[in-house]
């Protein structure tokens, strides 16, 4: 019966993409498509083949993700930990409240050229931006995962006089552990975003520099099909980290009500 | 309650003059190059002669009314297909698992498409824009209709209401929350993008200005131009959430 509605469901979301993908085909056979913008998908898929065999897609790609890796763990890191000292600390949130409120607001991208000024293009100056763009998220949802700790676990830290360290190691990283993952998971798909970004406006490397390069050589083919795995990227990350968190902290997924 | 808030406004503004303070030693200090780091006085400086018939100001008014114009777009394109969507759960199980497999696109990753099609221009930009910042309100109207209370589709039943009557006094003001926290997440990624799209195309605007500026070193103007990016984002999301709390007044009420 489940399986049969799952079919069932799979058939219908299937039935939208596929009718699109046919009908642009026969659009494209039927016009004799030669264009510099479009590319008929049979074009798309064999120019996904060619930059695949040639390596260059999977260099790009390699380049991307282990930016976008490096920086998510140093901006989660670092915003996380800020986060849980201003969770624990009432004295440092009130302070640093309205600081953090002013810087929070400053759009990532304006910090590209403040960045390529000071480190030049490269893996570096990606990877900091990338890094400052998650900080503020992960700092508010730390903070707000500490806050929400079960306040007779701090009474018991206190009883015990745990210090900052028991406390941090034994009490709160333990309770706040399944809200630190859903932060590294939304972190993991905006990371992949300004890896992106970056690399269209400013920095010569990754897809979004290949995708970038495509456009003005005027490989319309070779354009789609570097967006189509940009897009099948971040939709892997997303299915990867959905099920990890499924696998290891099942009672939360239920909680978060979708 | 008034005693504690006074508390946290001396903290703060303590800290903030603290930070300030950092600044203007480390680049007094000259620890990172005046050139690429300038103090707190320069960038004020910058700040104001920018503002005060600078060019600033007018590109300032480039990059709000991009952002502006870009996210109404978005927020009646998106709310609007939204509605179409949501509101038949046929149409639901058919379209959505595709756009659920669009959303993790980055939406800068669409810029070169974009150009491709319309050239260096201001519409690319603000097709950038408006696709981009779609799909945080067409998501939260599909999952608003689609989260709402099944009760309520049977009184609409039972009272004979027409579909449009059911969108318009039952479904919109119930995925109203929904909407309105997307609407403030479209702002954001508005502006966003218009950034990006100014740099890229070379379009009037602040992003364009920041980026010229650090090509030749103008840093002063630079942290001036980021100062004012972060002030439009502090005002745009205060101004939302201002207008969602009042608009939501009946929620908290009825609860």
């Amino acid at each position: 019966m489940r399986a049969a509605g799952l079919l069932k469901n799979s058939w219908r979301a299937a039935l939208l993409p596929v009718t699109l993908i046919v009908l642009a085909q026969v659009a494209a056979t039927v016009t004799q498509l030669e264009s510099d913008t479009l590319a008929s998908p049979f074009d798309i898929a064999r120019a996904f083949v060619s930059i695949m065999a040639d390596g260059s897609l999977l260099g790009a790609t390699l380049d991307t993700l282990k930016a976008a890796a490096a920086g998510c763990i140093l901006g989660v890191g670092a915003g996380s930990l800020l986060g849980i000292v201003l969770g624990l600390s009432r004295l440092a949130d009130d302070a640093l409240d309205l600081t953090i409120e002013l810087l929070r607001p400053v759009p990532v991208v304006a910090l590209i050229p403040v960045v390529m000024m000071l480190l030049g293009f490269g893996a570096e100056m990606e990877i900091v931006i990338i890094a400052l763009g998650l900080l503020w998220p992960s700092v508010v949802l730390a903070r707000a995962a500490v806050k929400e700790v079960e306040p007779r676990l701090m009474e018991v830290s206190d009883v015990l006089q745990l210090g900052f360290l028991a406390r941090l190691t034994k009490i709160v990283l333990p309770a706040i552990l399944p809200q630190l993952f859903m932060s590294l998971k939304l972190a993991a798909g905006y990371a992949l975003v300004v890896a992106v970004t970056v690399e269209i406006t400013a920095n010569p490397r990754g897809l979004g520099y290949g995708i970038m390069m495509a456009q003005q050589a005027l490989r319309p083919a070779e354009m789609f099909a570097y967006l189509i795995w940009i897009g099948a990227i971040g939709w892997l990350i997303s299915l990867l980290l959905n099920s990890v968190q499924r696998a290891f902290f099942p009672v939360f997924v239920k909680g978060e009500g979708r | 309650m008034k005693h504690f808030s006074l508390r946290k406004l001396f903290l703060g503004c303590g800290a903030l003059a603290l930070f300030i303070l950092a600044w203007k030693l480390v680049t007094d200090a000259k620890l990172v190059s005046p050139i690429f780091f300038p103090g707190p006085e320069r960038t004020y400086a910058a700040l104001v002669k920018g503002l005060s018939g600078g060019a600033m100001l007018s590109q300032t008014l480039e990059t709000v009314q991009r952002m502006l114009l870009g996210w109404l777009l978005a927020s009646f394109v998106g709310v609007f297909l939204g509605v179409l969507i949501g509101v038949s759960r046929r149409a639901r199980a058919f379209i959505a698992p595709t756009l659920e497999l669009l959303r993790p696109l980055p939406a800068s990753a669409m810029i070169p498409i974009a150009i491709a099609f319309l050239g260096f221009s201001d519409n690319m930009v603000l097709v950038v824009i408006a696709f981009g910042a779609l799909w945080p309100m067409l998501l939260a109207t599909i999952h608003g209709f689609a989260a709402m209370e099944p009760r309520l589709y049977e009184v609409s039943a039972l009272l004979g209401l027409s579909r449009a009557q059911v969108i318009w006094k039952l479904a919109l003001p119930s995925a109203m929350p929904m909407i309105l926290a997307s609407l403030r997440l479209g702002l954001t990624i508005s502006l966003i993008l218009a950034v990006v799209g100014e740099m890229l195309a070379s379009r009037q605007g602040l992003g364009q200005s920041i980026l010229a500026a650090s090509r030749s070193f103008r840093s002063p103007d630079l942290f001036a131009g980021i100062v004012i990016l972060g002030a439009i984002g502090l005002v745009g999301s205060r101004l939302l959430s201002f207008a969602e709390r009042r608009l939501l007044r009946w929620q908290a009420v009825s609860r």
